[in-house]
């Protein structure tokens, strides 16, 4: 495995200083995909991004072109971005919304036109104060040059879009919550079936929801071929990657990387990427795709950044956000903290999550304050197996979304992982860690 | 502790003290309807239930599919009717699917065409098990202290579904603990388990959402608006279908365990709507009210109202013994002296009124608040014994009993399955809230399309398809205009809407709700309004919007002028009911407002003696300086009543009568749906039922009528009255006929629906009451009827003894040809004309002795619309003169945008200023006209 010399598809920009400007975006070919799709037939559009196999880049991986192909059978209404990327540790979005947002306007232009939709919307975490202001001011420079509004380009097709901040809430980032907020109302997700968004999705009607990155490559694809964009990568993970390295790593940050050809090994520790583990400490484990993914451990490290491979060894690609996390780290309070983000962070509307998330950060609070007991493991397993039952991966779940078994893989994983320090805690009354 | 897992029937029925309630089975009494055998549904889907094979209506969701095939899943969120959630997570079944077998919520998945649907496997238990416990994290325990613990869901259903202990050890959630979220209702966020029952109720089913979710995670809690309570008229069914003691109602608070009540099944007489309820007591004290799920009225709610009005039955303003004036003051006297003064003094003065004015000779006012066999029973006193037809129920503020009785009747259920509902009549939330409810719901769900013929705006307003606006007085001819495209016009209506409001009125189904949409317009427009609509629109149907208690079953039992017992005229019953009574009137009598005039204005016609039954025309009649004059000249009169009054105040004789849940019998309702009434309570001190004040009164008089119990005054009714025909004692009390049953009965065998099953969990405190609390105690119910006719022997008359032979049954009464609508002068330039509405809580008795709901009633100010506003040059808030023919008082504004210019709004019965609207009205005039002035 190392490291190859792929193009950089959607960070291409980023080197320059007014990357969110329109001037520097069309200086670097911006729209240029856009003017080109819509000389095609919107199927043909469709079949690019097909034959690209570009997978959805917010976590759950389904292949956009097939998205789209499953909906275009029938009239889709709406096209809804997610941009409300607001897991901890994940990052990658924050990026492109706030250096490359006309690249984001493009690609959800291309979309539009394949699925003939004239109306999107672009949801963006509230708290991307900048990435907001970009956005919007890219949206109008866009507008005023033609690009999105009345008969786009001269093509006949129009288009509107708006930008919509959310109110600090992650569960929004759940595709059928981010709707209900859209709509107006508490973000909770909807039951699915029947809600499934392609089928009754914003106000009821059939909407197509993707990701910012996922939308960020269609300018690329448009313009090199969705050949070009699947000979990247391998199988069934083609094209590049947005990974946001976060941790115990001497460079953190985003990296654009191939798909499948790099290993989680290389994206650690290559000195052109997250420069190895500063103080030459050990590795203890990393999470793979996000704080819902379960973890790895050394023994892992030299798996590839491929989707199939990692499902295949038990855990996720998910968000793209991988934490590295050192010898000097106290699992029970890593695998407490992210406990505690999902309690708060639960909506509140299915019994086993609301109530479960809560109970399992007090008890996690209580073994790494050091009031642990023993029969507390069986008990952290068992209420998980309550809100995930089977314990399996891919999760089962008594909840409506999936955040609820989400909860049980960093608690899993840390006792599975780390068993004698949870029992170090109880006995010594405390984290040994300090 | 009550099994969660089992239903039960109905609450032991009224009049069969002792008798259990036999749950399941006996499927003899399911008959159909109109004989023709029930085709099966359409679409009907196959599945498997933990191994047996179970059919079900296509769209069905699998937790009411398996409850009818008999497996009950335990749930908290599901509610029968609103719409599933799926949150609670506690009805989660294995579902076969493509994938194998997953765990679905039950409430949320529609039956499948071959699914297998496991609800007792191991993993099922394990998913139950561990929501319950999750539940019970952050629930605090505190069941000694709740007023659910006895009969809570989540107590109930820990017991059969959850675990024995937890394993939680840590410290649990705390809020403040309660807060008021309204007058009514106090909510105790630690132990909800935010299923969104009562959330979905305020939006769903009241259509106005108070309350809503704050918060997330386990902070998640149920919230009002800040500033602004939950004041909703439905409050108290979200204390009632909490599934735990989150919500509490003031009234009930700390008053009694479940176990310490016992109860029966009744019909609410607040209002004319006929809610089913549960009346639950302890120590012959109402403790409260529970709505029963009866599918053709209620749905298991009710209004505040009714739910609460049981206060005044408590209430320490009784009358307990009998008064007579004796030189100026009023004494208590025995029973006997009593009845003796009142018959001496009524014959007094029907010698006084001689033969010639026999028929007017005593006015008797008021019965809207007795049972059918009382209203029956004192109909034949005044009108079989006294020979007088100046009765009348209503107080000119409803509308002319023959055509009440001879309007084509709609149901409920009719209603709500019309494709247009022609609303002409006050607010109904305010007037009969739990009809406005089920109207809401059809509306809302784009079942029935609404028009409004009102001057001025309701809480149906934004559910309607067309509201038009008029001016009062010209309610007639916006029905002419309506129905006939070439009527004129009348000013002020948008044509816009009008023509909309044309196509909607000519679908096949339409049915009118008629009352009055202003008390300040003659009710004599009303009725014209009426007869219009059902020359022009075939097939039209009638809900009489009347309001009070039991108007329709007094107005049914022949009380009002020329009205007879069964819906029959007084000519075309003359020679019937002369033999079954020996003689009726010879003439018509007069109504409420003539009466009134007559002795206000000392006219020659007015009644020598004046009885008035459990009425207040100072509150009720729309000009109460009439009534106030009327009641001061009345020669001698008798007021039969419950709690003191200005009317008791003035009487010569006071009869003490039991209130509801006092008294056995029957009413009826908007529908001329006839149901029970149970006894719970022992009458206060001397108080007797109103029936047995008349018998015993007659007796004094010197006639004897024969019923000797309330069952055989109905018996008497069934064999009389043509309306009830058929409608045996034996029908009415027969398992199966709690909903009660319409009259008159159709031509088929009445509609007998299988006995609906109680959920405990949809409506706790029914079931659970009915398995653990005290046994009724003897002699409180109505002694059970002597041994009832099989309930096949529904064959009409039958060898009974006062029938009339050789005379033919009377018909019943047909539409008039026409009303005496009066005259409207039309208005100048400078004159508003004054429209006025009901408020559900007003100074009426009712409110005013139930201290909980007393504190309720509103100031109000007159409203006034922007246009007018302006041309006065004041604002909302400000204060002008109103001035009508006889009076002038200052008022506080409001502004209302949606009244029409040149009218003005006002309430009735309730605080204006320092008056209220019933001095603004002048009874002698159709419409009521003012002018507004700034004051100097």
């Amino acid at each position: 495995m190392a490291i190859t010399e792929a193009p950089k598809i959607v960070t291409a920009r980023m080197g320059h200083p007014d990357s969110h400007t329109l001037e520097r975006y069309l200086a670097t070919g911006g729209y240029e995909g856009l003017r080109k799709a819509l000389t095609m037939t919107p199927e043909a559009v469709a079949a690019e991004v097909d034959a690209a196999s570009l997978l959805g880049r917010g976590g759950a991986g389904f292949p956009a072109g097939r998205k789209w192909s499953m909906l275009r059978k029938n009239p889709v209404s709406y096209l809804v971005v997610n941009g409300d990327e607001s897991e901890p540790a994940t990052f990658k979005d924050h990026l492109l919304v706030e250096r490359d947002p006309h690249q984001l306007i493009e690609g959800v232009l291309i979309a539009a036109y394949a699925l003939q939709v004239s109306q999107a919307f672009i949801y963006l975490r509230g708290e991307f104060a900048l990435g907001l202001e970009r956005v919007q001011a890219a949206l109008n420079d866009a507008y005023d040059h033609g690009a999105v509004g009345e008969d786009i380009f001269g093509s006949g097709f129009s288009i509107d879009l708006v930008v919509h901040p959310g109110a600090g809430a992650y569960i929004c980032g759940e595709e059928t919550a981010l709707i209900e907020s859209l709509e107006g109302k508490r973000g909770f997700p909807r039951i699915k079936p029947p809600f499934f968004p392609a089928a009754i999705g914003l106000y009821g009607e059939p909407t197509v929801v993707n990701n910012v990155e996922t939308m960020s490559n269609l300018p690329w694809i448009m313009l090199h071929g969705g050949a070009a964009f699947a000979a990247l990568g391998e199988g069934k993970s083609t094209g590049t990657r947005l990974f946001a390295l976060a941790g115990h790593v001497r460079h953190p940050g985003v990296f654009e990387i191939e798909m499948v050809k790099t290993t989680f090994a290389d994206l650690i520790f290559a000195p052109v990427l997250g420069g190895g583990i500063p103080g030459d400490r050990q590795l203890k484990a990393f999470i793979p795709g996000g704080v819902s993914a379960p973890w790895f451990g050394p023994e892992q490290v030299d798996l590839p950044l491929g989707q199939d491979e990692v499902a295949g060894a038990g855990s996720m690609l998910g968000s793209g956000s991988v934490v590295v996390m050192d010898e000097d780290t106290c699992a029970v309070r890593a695998a407490w903290r992210i406990t505690r983000f999902f309690a708060r962070e639960s909506c509140g509307q299915c019994t086993p999550c609301r109530e479960g998330s809560g109970w399992l950060e007090r008890i996690m609070a209580r073994i790494e304050s050091g009031h642990g007991r023993e029969e507390d493991l069986d008990l952290l397993l068992d209420a998980c197996d309550n809100i995930a039952p089977g314990l399996t991966w891919p999760p089962q779940q008594t909840t409506i979304c999936v955040l609820g078994p989400s909860i049980p893989s960093s608690i899993g994983s840390a006792i599975k992982m780390f068993r004698d320090e949870f029992l170090v805690h109880i006995k010594e009354g405390g984290c040994p860690f300090g | 502790m009550a099994d969660p897992t089992a239903s039960t029937t109905r609450v032991t029925a009224a009049g069969s003290p002792g008798a259990t309630a036999a749950a399941g089975g006996d499927d003899g009494a399911a008959a159909t309807d109109g004989g023709a055998a029930s085709s099966p549904p359409e679409d009907v889907v196959t599945f498997t239930l933990d191994g047996r094979t179970v059919t079900a209506p296509k769209g069905e969701m699998l937790i009411a599919a398996a409850e009818r095939a008999g497996t009950f899943i335990p749930r908290f969120c599901y509610h029968p009717r609103m719409a599933s959630v799926g949150v609670c997570r506690m009805c989660l079944v294995e579902v076969s699917g493509p994938r194998g077998a997953t765990l679905q919520p039950s409430c949320f998945v529609e039956v499948a065409e071959g699914a297998e649907v496991t609800t007792d496997s191991p993993k099922v238990k394990k998913a139950q098990d561990g929501v319950l416990e999750f539940l019970l994290v952050n629930h605090p325990l505190d069941c000694p202290v709740c007023d659910k613990g006895g009969e809570c869901p989540l107590q109930d259903q820990t017991l059969a579904y959850g675990p024995g202990e937890s394993r939680f050890v840590e410290e649990k959630r705390h809020f403040e603990k309660p807060i008021p979220i309204s007058e009514l209702v106090l909510l105790d966020r630690e132990r909800c388990i935010q299923c969104s029952r009562c959330t979905r109720f305020a939006a769903e089913v009241a259509g106005e959402a108070q309350i809503d979710f704050a918060g997330r995670g386990e902070l998640l809690e149920v919230a009002t608006f800040p500033d602004h309570p939950f004041t909703s008229y439905f409050s108290g069914n979200t204390v009632q279908i909490c599934p735990v003691g989150a919500l509490t109602a003031a009234p009930y608070r700390f008053s009694a365990r479940p176990w310490d009540l016992d109860q029966v099944e009744s019909t609410c007489t607040t209002c004319a709507v006929g809610c089913r309820v549960a009346v639950q007591s302890s120590a012959n004290r109402v403790t409260r009210l529970l709505g029963i799920d009866a599918d053709p009225v209620n749905h298991g709610w009710l209004c505040d109202k009714g739910r609460f009005a049981y206060e005044t039955v408590n209430g320490d303003q009784r009358l307990t013994e009998p008064l007579v004036r004796k030189d100026g003051r009023l004494v208590a006297v025995s029973w006997h002296e009593a009845l003796a003064a009142a018959a001496a003094g009524l014959k007094a003065a029907a010698a006084r009124a001689g033969d010639a004015r026999r028929a007017r000779s005593v006015g008797v006012l008021g019965g809207a608040r007795l049972t059918n066999e009382a209203a029956y029973l004192w109909t034949r006193l005044a009108k079989g014994v006294l020979g007088t037809d100046s009765v009348d129920a209503q107080m000119a503020d409803g509308l002319p009993g023959d055509l009440v009785a001879g309007l084509p009747r709609a149901t409920i259920d009719e209603m709500v399955a019309a494709d247009t509902v022609v609303v002409i009549s006050g607010d109904l939330r305010e007037e009969l809230p739990v009809l406005f409810l089920r109207l809401l719901g059809a509306a809302r769900a784009g079942k029935v399309s609404v028009i409004e013929l009102a001057p001025q705006r309701s809480a149906i307003t934004p559910s309607a398809a067309v509201s038009l606006r008029y001016r009062p007085g010209d309610v007639a001819a916006v029905a002419r205009a309506l129905v006939d495209d070439g009527a004129p016009v009348p000013d002020g209506i948008d044509p816009t809407a009008l023509g909309r409001a044309r196509e909607l009125a000519g679908a096949p189904r339409v049915v009118v709700v008629l009352g009055r949409p202003t008390i300040a317009e003659h009710e004599g427009l009303v009725a014209d309004a009426a007869l219009t609509l059902t020359a022009a629109l075939p097939g039209v149907r009638f809900l009489p919007a009347l309001r009070r208690g039991n108007v329709h079953g007094a107005i049914d039992m022949g009380m009002a002028p020329g009205l007879l017992p069964g819906r029959v005229g007084l000519e075309e019953g003359r020679a019937w009911f002369a033999e079954a009574w020996g003689s009726v009137p010879s003439e018509r009598g007069l109504d409420a407002r003539a009466m009134l005039a007559a002795l206000a204005g000392d006219d020659p016609g007015k009644p020598e003696a004046l009885v008035v039954l459990g009425a207040d025309p100072l509150s009720d009649f729309p000009d109460r300086a009439m009534a106030e004059r009327a009641l001061d000249a009345a020669g001698f009169l008798v007021a039969v009543a419950s709690t003191p009054g200005p009317v008791v105040d003035r009487a010569d004789v006071v009869l003490p009568a039991a209130a509801a849940h006092e008294r056995a019998g029957t009413t009826t309702n908007v529908e001329g749906r006839v149901s029970r009434v149970a006894q719970k309570l022992v009458p206060p001190g001397q108080a007797w039922a109103d029936w047995m004040i008349a018998v015993e009164l007659a007796a004094h008089i010197g006639t004897e009528l024969a019923p000797e119990s309330v069952a055989a005054a109905w018996d008497e009714i069934e064999r009389v009255a043509p309306a009830h025909r058929g409608l045996t004692h034996a029908m009415l009390d027969a398992r199966g006929a709690e909903d009660g049953v319409v009259v008159p009965l159709g031509p088929g065998p009445a509609r007998r629906p299988a006995p609906a099953l109680l959920d405990p969990i949809a409506f706790p405190g029914i079931e659970s009451v009915e398995r653990q609390g005290a046994p009724p105690r003897a002699g409180l119910a109505e002694p059970p009827a002597p041994a009832p006719a099989p309930a096949t022997g529904a064959t009409p008359g039958t060898g009974a003894e006062t029938e009339p032979e050789g005379t033919a049954r009377p018909p019943i009464l047909a539409l008039p040809a026409g009303v005496d609508a009066p005259h409207v002068a039309p208005t100048d330039a400078y004159t508003h004309r004054l429209t006025v509405g009901r408020r559900l809580y007003d100074l009426g008795d009712a409110v005013s002795s139930s201290p909980s709901l007393a504190r309720l009633v509103e100031a109000t100010a007159l409203r006034v619309s922007p246009h007018d506003l302006d041309d006065l040059g004041v604002g909302p808030g400000d204060r002008i003169r109103l001035r009508t023919a006889t009076t002038s008082i200052d008022v506080e504004v409001d502004v209302d945008p949606m009244l029409p210019r040149k009218v003005v709004a006002a309430d009735w019965n309730v605080p204006l200023g320092e008056v209220t609207a019933g001095v603004l009205v002048d009874g002698r005039h159709p419409v009521v006209e003012v002018r507004l002035e700034s004051i100097p």
